[in-house]
């Protein structure tokens, strides 16, 4: 009965942020134009000027991930947004567990993440960036899953502590905009030198990016074993932190 | 055996944030079925109070049960038999109205057929069953209030706590929704517990009022008995200067009137019946020295206990309504 009970409300929050996303469908679409600007401009720019073979291929996955951290992060600190409007007060006296709160609030953020980023894959295959497979492309979902719920429970972590606009400006600018610079999204990982090539491995979403490059394209620089345990061990810390703070939130 | 009617009851809670102290040994209890009003100024400690008792923040000292159930031990048993409505809206404006209540009674629980079932229900009671398709980010301010009332009954609480549910509406949406409160109150015989700094509201709503200043309660009991307790009547004299006015009160403090207030230099007293007090009245401004400029009389208001009680009008602090919903709004973005 328990499980039951925890089970709605996952799925009650998550068919929230599905109706929010039904109504704002246009404008979650619409926001795929600017990581195809730079799929289509900077893939082909680079790749002619450099003289780099399948640069776009090697942007692409880069792209998705960006995409996909993006879309995360803003759904996890969407939890601030529901503190201003209010709408938190109202999950919060709720006779349901708390973590359950958090889970469903990163599956409806995940699923939409992961709507943008299939949305993305296959436009940007529809543009002429070659995949190896169709398997390929198929297997990229669940890292895209395992991607999302990691940056998805960080947002809402952050929002569980940050309290204002301000801070929202902070997290976009000194979190989101180093994580996609430092993870080998726009360059090979092989002739960095040594502190930027240490942070590119710091940096979680580099294993993504690497994981999505291996189902994609075929070719990854980091193990795809290795990037599975990361990404994996990444989205369980990230959700057990979030979950936590989420639930000792006082509004 | 021996059933418990009360719905709710503390026992000195308290409530202090970083020394200041919202919530003073607070003792009340509400009956079952009751309609109770805590009436006071903006940050005597009200809404403090509905979240100790709703659970929202944990008493520093003291305990509360609600229904039977511990606030702070049992705190999952609590939540699930009462309805909250707060002060300011916590609906998901990007969803209608029909989407708010069915996502309510999911969070509650319900089946599909009993969600459906109540959904129709609270939405004819707050006749807002033509509007429950479109997003409530289009609602009035007054719609907004009733889809809250409506969604806090969905889950058919037991205990409904109300916090200043007329804030900022028009004085017609306002007797509306008292007419609702009552309703819901005599006809499904819900205990509700409301905070207002409306006078006219505690009066006309309440079956019982606790008075609360600076986080204590410093009166409590119904409205009629209240205004009986100072005397039915109020003389209202107005005086040259405020040191008159001081003055004056104290020489009728000596003379033996029950109560007496000043306000500049306005001295209000609290009579039995005025048409016999007058003459006394000015026997003693007279052999006082004192000149009225001029007099007043009026049947005895909560306004009067008020200021009786905490040495002030309830109104004195207060900006208006609107000035202090926007020092909310600020206050909530920093």
């Amino acid at each position: 009965m328990d499980a039951m009970l925890s089970f709605q409300t996952v799925y009650t929050m998550w068919l929230r942020e599905m109706l929010r996303f039904k109504r704002a469908k246009s404008r979650i679409v619409g926001s795929l134009a600017t990581p195809l600007f730079f799929l289509i401009i900077l893939g082909t720019a680079m790749g002619s000027s450099y003289n780099i073979e399948n640069y776009k291929e090697f942007m692409a996955p880069g792209i998705i991930a960006m995409v996909l951290l993006f879309s995360s992060i803003f759904g996890g600190i969407s939890v601030m947004w529901d503190r201003e409007f209010g709408f938190l007060k109202e999950i919060l006296i709720a006779p349901v567990n708390r973590f359950c709160i958090a889970l469903g609030k990163a599956f409806g953020g995940v699923t939409t993440a992961m709507i943008q980023g299939v949305l993305l894959m296959i436009i940007a295959n529809i543009i002429g960036v070659h995949y190896k497979s169709l398997l390929g492309m198929l297997l990229s979902i669940p890292i895209m899953f395992i991607i999302g719920i990691g940056f998805i429970s960080l947002g809402i972590a952050l929002a569980s502590k940050i309290e204002s606009h301000e801070g929202f400006q902070m997290v976009m600018s000194f979190l989101t905009m180093p994580l996609v610079l430092l993870s080998g999204a726009f360059f090979p990982l092989s002739k960095l030198p040594d502190w930027l090539r240490i942070a590119v491995h710091l940096n979680p979403l580099t294993y993504g990016v690497e994981a999505l490059r291996f189902t994609l394209i075929g070719e990854s620089e980091i193990s795809i074993v290795v990037c599975l345990v990361v990404l994996t061990s990444f989205a369980i810390t990230t959700t057990a932190i979030g979950g936590w703070l989420f639930g000792r939130m006082e509004v | 055996m021996w059933v418990d009617v009360n719905a709710i009851v503390t026992n000195q809670i308290t409530k202090s944030f970083n020394g200041f102290i919202a919530v003073n040994e607070i003792d009340i209890s509400v009956k079952e079925g009751e309609l109770f009003g805590l009436l006071g100024p903006n940050g005597a400690g009200k809404t403090t109070l509905i979240n100790l008792l709703s659970t929202m923040t944990r008493p520093t000292s003291g305990t509360g049960t609600v229904n039977g159930f511990d606030v702070v031990h049992d705190s999952a048993s609590v939540r699930a038999v009462i309805g909250v409505v707060f002060q300011s809206s916590t609906l998901d404006e990007q969803l209608t109205g029909l989407e708010n209540l069915d996502l309510h009674g999911r969070l509650y629980g319900l089946s599909a057929s009993l969600r459906k079932k109540r959904i129709d229900e609270v939405l004819d009671l707050v006749e807002l069953s033509h509007k429950s398709k479109i997003l409530v980010k289009t609602y009035s301010g007054g719609m907004i209030r009733r889809l809250e009332i409506a969604r806090g009954l969905m889950h058919h609480p037991k205990v409904l706590f109300l916090d200043e549910p007329t804030l900022g509406l028009d004085p017609q949406t306002r007797l509306h929704i008292w007419d609702y409160i009552r309703r819901l109150n005599r006809e499904e015989g819900i205990t509700i517990v409301l905070t207002t700094h409306y006078m006219e509201e505690a009066d006309n709503l309440c079956d019982r009022i606790a008075i609360i200043d600076n986080g204590r309660v410093v009166a409590l009991d119904t409205p009629e008995k209240l205004k009986s307790a100072l005397g039915g009547d109020v003389i209202i004299l107005t005086l040259d200067t405020p040191e008159d006015a001081k003055k004056f009160s104290r020489v009728c403090k000596e003379t033996g009137y029950v109560s007496i207030s000043t306000k500049d230099q306005t001295v209000y007293i609290s009579v039995k019946k005025s048409e016999e007090a007058v003459p006394e009245v000015f026997r003693t401004a007279f052999t006082s020295g004192t000149n009225i400029r001029s007099i007043t009389m009026r049947k005895s208001t909560l306004d009067d206990i008020f200021i009786h009680y905490t040495g002030r009008g309830i109104r004195d602090e207060l900006v208006d309504d609107i000035t202090y919903m926007k020092y909310k709004l600020q206050t909530k973005r920093r």
